[in-house]
């Protein structure tokens, strides 16, 4: 029985390595297969905007080829740059995304901690809760949430509705629930032990999460903070519905209201906003990746 | 440094009482091990030392003082866990002086400790690394070192062998006796291993089933075991219980295992059982190493007798031989040279001046 054990060991071994070096090159290839598929697909649309938007507005009526830039100018981007409104929305745009970042922060990580770590009655209830008020579409929330508003600003006598910092109280609705629930995740994850060790420590709560919890869960912090701003900074529904004139706009909502007159379309311009639009979420990203170092927690614990 | 009693300290889960009124007496100084199998309540036991779970009922003081009602971080206590705890984005030093640091410790205090601490435990080299830059065994050291610089009343130690490898656990269980040995704090140690507790402990406490079974110096537990289960516990291989009963015979008295095997007992033992009933249902304790092989000489007490040999395992030092009497399994240590083979009948001598005798139905050690 050993001889026979022996013997088809040695040649099958032999064959099933090769077997798995050869899947293994299979699935290498297939993966650069689809991933050049995705990225053509993927990156079509900009390279198209960014052909289009260094054409002149004649170049773009003439039907030309539309893959190609004949006579490049640069006079969208000038125009637009030099543009008060087109800065007025890109800064309406700028200081709402980074001031609804730092609420969504502020109320998601204690939120996070508490629900992950404080075990009080009803937690877990509420944890799910908060996944379920996300599920809820925003194109079904925005006429509650005006009519909401609206009593309140009778109610208060202060103006929200048809005013920039209106947005600040609306986009945390949809950036809270997942930043939240992205947190409890992460926090989740971490040792149990850790907290007690802090604990035993001499470490009250709030030391636990601002010197343990943060610090390990970073990457998890980034990762919603990616999210937050790039849910504020694309939003256009809640805008277009909170916000008419034109210099309360964010710059979504402005690129379209503004180059956009009846039927006539400007697309140099409006390819141009859109570019120039996409530009700060990939500083953002291609900035916090940096930090985005996985396996923070690694040799915490064993395994 | 102090003491650390318990008094009657229950802890329930809804309905599943995990500690069951435990009565319990730590001097200064003194190294206890808590020892039972997985939820024996050992390490609730601990947690709830630690203030990191709530007492059901009952007392825990530290120092003389009831700190039932005491945050963990002002009951003055380190504790290291199985998994080590490391702050992973800390170094070493960052986090052995993390409670110093928020206690607001001067610095100079601080690194003073710290140097101390990671010079006793043989990690100065690694003050600066972070702990996924360290192996198992110097993370423990680290998880160690921050319990040393605390200088905490009590060092709690839950399971902190558990995840190292057999060679690294005897090393490191040779350590932490010589940090004890230095340091002298107070100990409360949890572990499954019967060898860890035996070769650590001033004393062991056996527990099983939320309850103490014994406490003891880990000599007491090995030759007086007050219970079945500390005596199938403590010691490896385990004690062997053979079903028995007591005859008299011609005025003395013997122990008879099988229709075949009845040994006179040694006259200490028969006059220490010879009030028992002899009807009752018996259990004759022997451990392997009070069953070798025979031979020419034996000494009063030693009786032999022949058996079949179903299984033998060579451990170098000693051959460990296996075989039933009436169904009984039953382990022997006999000497690797005395010709012990698979299957093979050989003479085996038991020594009675080692057995215990328990009663079958209690459990108890007679």
């Amino acid at each position: 029985m050993s001889t026979l054990a022996i013997d088809k060991g040695g040649p099958s071994r032999k064959v099933k390595y090769g077997s798995m070096s050869r899947d293994r090159t299979w699935a290498l290839r297939w993966s650069y297969f689809f991933l050049v598929l995705f990225a053509i697909f993927f990156l079509t649309p900009p390279i198209y905007m960014l052909i289009t938007s260094l054409k002149s507005s004649a170049e773009i009526s003439a039907a030309t080829n539309p893959w190609w830039v004949f006579h490049p100018t640069l006079s969208n981007y000038v125009e637009l740059l030099t543009s008060n409104q087109f800065l007025r929305f890109f800064w309406n745009s700028s200081i709402v995304s980074i001031v609804v970042v730092i609420i969504t922060m502020l109320i998601s990580i204690p939120a996070a901690f508490a629900l992950a770590r404080m075990k009080f009655w009803g937690s877990a209830t509420l944890a799910t809760g908060v996944f379920l008020t996300y599920l809820i579409p925003d194109s079904l929330l925005f006429i509650p949430l005006f009519k909401t508003l609206g009593v309140v600003q009778d109610l208060t006598g202060i103006t929200l509705l048809n005013r920039w910092y209106v947005l600040l109280f609306i986009y945390p609705t949809l950036t809270v629930p997942f930043c939240t629930w992205i947190m409890i995740g992460y926090f989740a994850s971490i040792p149990k032990e850790l907290d007690e060790a802090a604990l035993i420590d001499g470490a009250s709560w709030l030391q636990t999460l601002t010197r343990i919890f943060i610090p390990v869960a970073l990457p998890g912090l980034i990762a919603a903070t990616i999210f937050a701003f790039t849910v504020s900074w694309a939003q256009f529904l809640y805008p277009l519905v909170f916000t008419t004139s034109v210099d309360q706009l964010v710059l979504p909502v402005g690129i379209t209201t503004t180059l956009i007159k009846g039927d006539v379309f400007n697309w140099g311009q409006i390819m141009t906003g859109a570019l120039l639009g996409a530009a700060p979420p990939l500083i953002i990203y291609a900035f916090l990746m940096d930090y985005y170092i996985a396996g923070l927690t690694a040799g915490a614990t064993k395994g | 440094m102090a003491d650390v009693a318990l008094r009657k300290v229950v802890k329930r889960y809804d309905d599943i009482e995990a500690v069951r009124g435990i009565d319990l007496d730590i001097a200064d100084h003194e190294f206890i091990v808590l020892v039972g199998p997985s939820g024996c309540g050992k390490s609730t036991t601990l947690r709830m030392i630690a203030g990191l779970e709530d007492i059901s009922d009952g007392d825990i003081m530290i120092g003389g003082d009831v700190v039932n009602d005491v945050p963990p971080k002002d009951r003055d206590i380190a504790m290291v866990f199985q998994n080590y705890a490391l702050y992973p984005h800390m170094t070493v030093a960052e986090n052995m002086s993390f409670g110093l640091r928020l206690k607001h410790y001067p610095k100079a205090e601080i690194k003073a400790r710290v140097t101390e601490a990671a010079r006793l435990l043989d990690i100065t080299d690694l003050i600066d690394r972070k702990p996924k830059q360290l192996s198992g065994g110097q993370r423990q050291r680290v998880a160690m070192g921050r319990a040393i610089v605390r200088n905490p009343k009590v060092f709690l130690f839950d399971e902190p062998l558990s995840n190292l490898d057999a060679k690294l656990r005897v090393q490191m269980r040779i350590e932490i006796k010589k940090v004890h040995q230095k340091v002298r704090t107070t100990t409360v140690y949890v572990t499954h291993d019967q060898v860890e507790a035996m070769t650590l402990a001033d004393r062991v406490v056996v527990m099983n089933k939320g309850r103490i079974e014994q406490i003891g110096t880990p000599n007491e537990l090995y030759h007086k075991p007050a219970t079945r289960f500390v005596a199938g516990f403590i010691g490896s291989p385990a004690m062997n219980f053979i079903p028995c009963r007591l005859e008299d015979v011609g005025g003395a008295l013997q122990i008879r295992l099988t229709d075949r095997i009845a040994f006179a007992l040694p006259p200490a033992r028969a006059t220490r059982y010879n009030a028992l009933p002899r009807t009752d249902k018996l259990l004759l304790g022997i451990r392997p190493e009070h069953l070798t092989e025979s031979h020419a000489h034996l000494g009063p007490g030693v009786e032999s007798f022949e058996t079949v040999l179903d299984v033998t395992e060579p451990m170098g030092m000693e051959t460990l031989v296996y075989f039933g009497l009436d169904g009984t399994p039953i382990c022997g240590r006999v000497d690797p040279n005395a010709g012990a083979k698979d299957g093979a009948p050989m003479r085996l001598a038991m020594d009675l001046n080692n057995m215990h005798l328990l009663n079958e139905a209690t459990g108890a050690v007679l």
